[in-house]
């Protein structure tokens, strides 16, 4: 099973990073949620895996799964949205500013760098 | 903390005082001189205790880990000079009544300068270097504030600009320096600290500490070759040029150096560098004052000029030098300020400062011109004035100073120095005020009102008085000395006009003849001078500035080509390469622990998950495919979840989900339909392999992890979760328990996050994205906008949504739920009536508001975090109890769920936020109107509360 899970893992993030490094913004956008699912995991696989020994106190249960990496998954998760939906609304809004999807500064344009001046 | 209250009631006035202007110009003027009298009135309730020898500390500790505290002392030095702060600090706030014209924005000016004052007052009287350093800074933006002051001038920006790049960068140096030195004391209280000499010089930070502390101080007091700031902060008011620019923050730096003289000084290092530097500052300043025709300018060199006198004094590192030099200190303010209030009032009558074009005014305007003679007089050093003492016993100690084994090096040039600045001024007295009256004058020259020649024969009277009775400064001198030194005996000096028949007498003479002489001859002197080459430090600065422009500029260009592509291909291959050296060196073979058995649904999910990436990748071209796919990852991720023990992640998981799909599904209505298909092979396999590198590595790291045993903090979680928690969820209770401040900080990123995108997406409906929203949107309208059993189907599912989302929440604290899970699932049951009727059918009927749901949400968790406060508790410690409720029966309730509850209401209205806001962007194109059911009162759009919408609505 860990096999599995450690192999998913890499899946998702070989599949996230080749779609981040892409030059349009929703590849973009969707390589990052792949980053997200794979880190999410990853991070949760850090307090080893375990079948029906969820971490809800009884005092019956002697075992339980790690709760601490769920905790820290749980609200990764939800800041992940957050995230995901900032930069969603960025691409939104540099593509109907632009009319470009694209994730390039524009080739002779006003870059960041000359403005200063 | 009356100390401390002598700094901050000026930074009070600077909040009043603006304010005041509201009732007028003497309003705003009284209200800054009440802040500055009341300080001054709290300094002098020191006196007796500082002149009997006291020193009274105060101390409030702020980090003492860190050593920071808000600590003040007042000794003889921090008196010393916070009374000249405050006393002509007085002075110029009367003087500057009447100075500002009546366009100048007085409360504003006010307001600056008393921030000034607070902060100048902050570096004479603060124990703690770290606090010091703030004051110090504080001062160098006040200055930058007020030498700026008229933002129209181009000179008063360039000036200000100059002065802060200077100054502050001086102010970096010191920061560092300062550190040094309080890393080399172990301490960072000053009191302490100057009285561990010793220790210092010993230390091997001694030497970068005090080289770094001495370029804060020769920035500050504009030594050679800092020193080209000063004149061009001239362009500021007078009344800032004679407060700050000679009165008060360039001797920061000469009180810098005597406050850390006893720490610092008497080392070889610290006599070759100091004294030289005074030594030249003094004599370029007082030669270059000799040809300046702008009376600041001349006046501002003459002050480079003295404050090179005063450094060089303190550089001897003898006690009898930090003596005269703190003569010079309070003679030189009493008689620059006096001259600088003067020039003030020239420019203000004659409507001129430039010497060439004045004369004869004392017939004109006898008062402020004898005035200002008398202090022109002290400053030339002639006798019966306080400018002679302090320059006789200068003369004197420079007699017996040698440097680099070369006998008559020192004396020579300081009575050199003391000649040019005879020269300077006698052609300030002569060419000014005295000579032939000219008729050329804009204006008719008369005595200016009270208010403006009053301060300045105040301090001409302290001028004359010193001068005439030298012993009567005797106690300050002494107190201050003391105070420097950190001794109770001082050397021996005397204050008296006749010392006898001394080398310094003769120093002196010789410096007024040939001096006279200089402005006798000064036409011709005056044209050999234009004849040498004149270095402009202006131009110089702004070369420097150019060129380091230049440079950040190239390095900018050439690094930040504006690709994220490249960007993100080098950030990741850098990990990747990292990962490999660290994996190429560390043991990295996997555990002995006990796999799980695969079973055939996980491999499933395994291959599903597998073939839907490689789909992903290969035909992301295709978005909305794209998307479809992206949403069977999360299900598998979230089934995932639940078969290793994560209900609550599961949960959570599969509606993030939801939510995340039906926004990119709006973005994706706008966005374009399919992404262009890259033609570089070049990038696409260099992605692809280190891709595939990252994600071999990420596996196996995984793989080896896993293998691994582990041994967990969390026992403490799981043993306290129901007795200190109250809870058996034991994640949900590490959220809003034992980990609640994490949480915390999380829902305000959140909110933060969902105002953004309001922000971004609010002004999208104006300018160029307005238009080419109008112009696309047509095109992409659906044929049935709202089917029927959508609608339907969503209205009925909505208070059953409701229900679940609060059944979740309440059992979050025992069962998997919770704040997060139960606001995601009532966010979607809002969500989907947008969806099903659309954007104007429910903002027209939502009674809530998205922004006023995100604020309650984090001031309910950060109240209930500062109730524990008053239980006596730290923030956030929760508590629990059991409660009887009739009918219901026994609850058990903690302060943990107001805690979930801010949680739940940021969630929702973080989410209906976001999507509100892009909805609404669409929603214009979406006007289909709702198929009306027989369920469907007629509805009045008029009478509805429409808290979501604000008028905007209508505009767009």
């Amino acid at each position: 099973m860990e096999l599995l899970l450690a192999s998913g893992i890499g899946v998702l993030t070989a599949a996230g990073i080749y779609l981040v490094c892409r030059a349009q913004t929703f590849p973009v956008i969707i390589g990052l949620a792949f980053l997200t699912y794979a880190v999410n995991v990853f991070l949760f696989a850090m307090g080893r895996l375990a079948i029906d020994a969820p971490p809800i106190y009884d005092a019956a249960v002697k075992t339980y799964t790690d709760p601490l990496p769920q905790a820290l998954v749980l609200t990764a998760i939800v800041i992940s949205f957050g995230m995901t939906a900032l930069i969603v609304v960025l691409a939104l809004r540099g593509f109907l500013e632009s009319g470009d999807d694209g994730v390039q500064a524009n080739e002779g344009g006003e870059s960041e760098g000359g403005r200063t001046s | 903390m009356s100390i401390a209250l002598i700094v901050f009631l000026p930074l009070l006035g600077a909040l009043l005082a603006p304010l005041a202007i509201r009732y007028g110009r003497n309003a705003c003027a009284a209200t800054a001189g009440a802040a500055s009298l009341a300080a001054f009135a709290l300094l002098m309730s020191h006196l007796p205790g500082v002149y009997a020898g006291e020193v009274v500390r105060q101390e409030a500790a702020w980090i003492p880990q860190l050593g920071l505290s808000f600590a003040f002392f007042v000794d003889g030095l921090g008196f010393f000079f916070a009374t000249l702060i405050l006393g002509i600090g007085l002075l110029i706030i009367v003087y500057a009544r009447y100075y500002l014209a009546r366009q100048d924005p007085m409360g504003r000016f006010y307001a600056y300068l008393l921030l000034f004052q607070s902060a100048m007052l902050g570096i004479a009287l603060s124990d703690n270097a770290l606090i010091f350093l703030v004051f110090w800074e504080m001062t160098s933006l006040s200055s930058f504030l007020l030498i700026g002051y008229w933002r129209h001038l181009p000179e008063g920006r360039q000036g200000a600009r100059m002065a802060l790049a200077v100054t502050g960068g001086g102010g970096l140096a010191l920061i560092a320096g300062m550190l040094l030195l309080g890393e080399a004391a172990g301490t960072y209280a000053i009191s302490e600290i100057i009285q561990r000499g010793e220790i210092i010089q010993a230390s091997p930070l001694y030497v970068p500490a005090l080289l770094l502390i001495l370029v804060g101080a020769f920035t500050k007091s504009a030594q050679f070759p800092f020193h080209f700031w000063l004149p061009h902060a001239m362009a500021a008011p007078t009344p800032v040029s004679a407060y700050l620019h000679s009165a008060t923050m360039v001797k920061a730096g000469v009180f810098l150096l005597a406050r850390f003289w006893p720490a610092l000084a008497g080392t070889d290092i610290w006599f070759l560098i100091v004294t030289p530097v005074g030594l030249v500052t003094m004599v370029i300043g007082a030669f270059i004052a000799i040809f300046k025709h702008d009376l600041k300018a001349l006046l501002a060199y003459s002050t480079v000029s003295n404050l090179g006198m005063m450094t060089m004094l303190l550089g001897f590192g003898t006690p009898l030098g930090v003596v005269i030099a703190m003569f010079q200190v309070l003679n030189h303010a009493t008689f620059k300020a006096a001259l600088f209030m003067s020039a003030g009032i020239v420019d203000h009558e004659a409507g001129t400062r430039d010497i060439r074009k004045l004369g004869g005014l004392i017939r004109l305007m006898p008062i402020a011109s004898v005035l200002a003679l008398i202090a022109a007089a002290s400053m030339a050093g002639l006798p019966l004035l306080n400018g002679f003492l302090s320059k006789e016993m200068m003369l004197e100690a420079a007699v017996h100073t040698e440097i680099a084994g070369i006998p008559y090096l020192v004396p020579t040039l300081a009575t050199l120095g003391a000649l040019f600045s005879v020269a300077y001024s006698l052609r300030l007295a002569w060419f000014g005020y005295l000579g032939p009256t000219r008729e050329s004058y804009p204006h008719h020259p008369h005595d200016p009102p009270a208010g403006m020649w009053g301060p300045v024969a105040l301090l001409v009277g302290l001028v004359v008085a010193i001068g005439l009775v030298p012993p009567i400064a005797g106690p300050v001198l002494a107190r201050t000395s003391m105070a420097v030194l950190q001794t109770d005996t001082l050397p021996y000096y005397s204050l008296a006009i006749w010392h006898g028949v001394t080398p310094a007498l003769f120093m002196s003479i010789t410096a007024i003849v040939v001096g006279a002489t200089m402005v006798a001859l000064y036409r011709s002197l005056s044209t050999a001078h234009a004849a040498l080459p004149h270095p402009e430090a202006k131009a110089m600065f702004d070369r420097t500035i150019a060129a380091i422009v230049a440079l950040a500029r190239g390095v900018t260009g050439r690094t930040q080509t504006g690709s994220l592509q490249l960007y993100a291909g080098i950030i990741v291959a850098a990990i990747v390469a990292v990962g490999l050296v660290a994996f190429l060196q560390g043991g990295h073979a996997p555990g002995a622990r006990e796999m799980l058995p695969v079973n055939t649904p996980a491999i499933v999910a395994w291959a599903v998950l597998i073939a839907v990436s490689g789909v992903v990748v290969f035909a992301h071209v295709s978005r909305l495919i794209t998307l479809v796919l992206t949403s069977v990852v999360g299900l598998i991720v979230s089934v995932a979840f639940l078969q290793f023990s994560a209900p609550d992640l599961a949960l959570t998981q599969i509606s993030v989900e939801v939510v995340t799909t039906i926004l990119l599904l709006l973005a994706l209505n706008l966005l374009p339909r399919r992404s262009e298909p890259e033609r570089s092979a070049a990038a696409r396999w260099g992605s692809g392999a280190i891709a595939v590198v990252a994600g071999l590595g990420v596996a196996y790291l995984a793989y080896a992890v896993m293998t691994r045993d582990v041994s967990s903090i969390s026992e403490y979680h799981v043993a306290l979760s129901k007795p200190g928690g109250g809870g058996t969820n034991i994640v949900n209770v590490i959220l809003v328990d034992f980990r609640g401040f994490d949480t915390f900080g999380e829902i305000i990123v959140l909110g933060i996050a969902a105002l953004a995108i309001f922000a971004m997406l609010d002004s999208a409906l104006r300018g160029a994205s307005a238009r080419r929203l109008a112009e696309m949107l047509p095109s992409r309208r659906s044929g049935d906008a709202h089917p029927m059993p959508l609608v339907v189907a969503t209205r009925v599912i909505l208070p059953l949504a409701i229900t679940v989302g609060v059944f979740i929440f309440l059992r979050g604290h025992n069962q998997p739920g919770g704040g997060f899970i139960a606001g995601l699932v009532v966010a979607i049951a809002l969500i989907m009536q947008y969806i099903a009727s659309g954007y104007d059918w429910a903002a027209a009927r939502a009674r809530y508001n998205p922004h006023a749901m995100i604020g309650a949400g984090v001031l309910i968790a950060g109240a209930t975090g500062l109730g524990s406060f008053f239980f006596g508790a730290p923030f956030l410690t929760s508590s629990y109890d059991y409660f009887h409720i009739p009918l219901v029966g026994e609850v058990e309730l903690a302060t943990a769920i107001a805690f979930d509850l801010g949680v739940f209401l940021t969630v929702v209205g973080v989410v209906l936020l976001a999507l509100f806001q892009i909805s609404r962007v669409e929603h214009k194109a979406d006007r289909t109107p709702v198929p009306a059911g027989p369920y469907e009162p007629p509805y009045d759009r008029q009478a509805a509360p429409r808290v979501v919408e604000p008028a905007r609505d209508k505009e767009a």
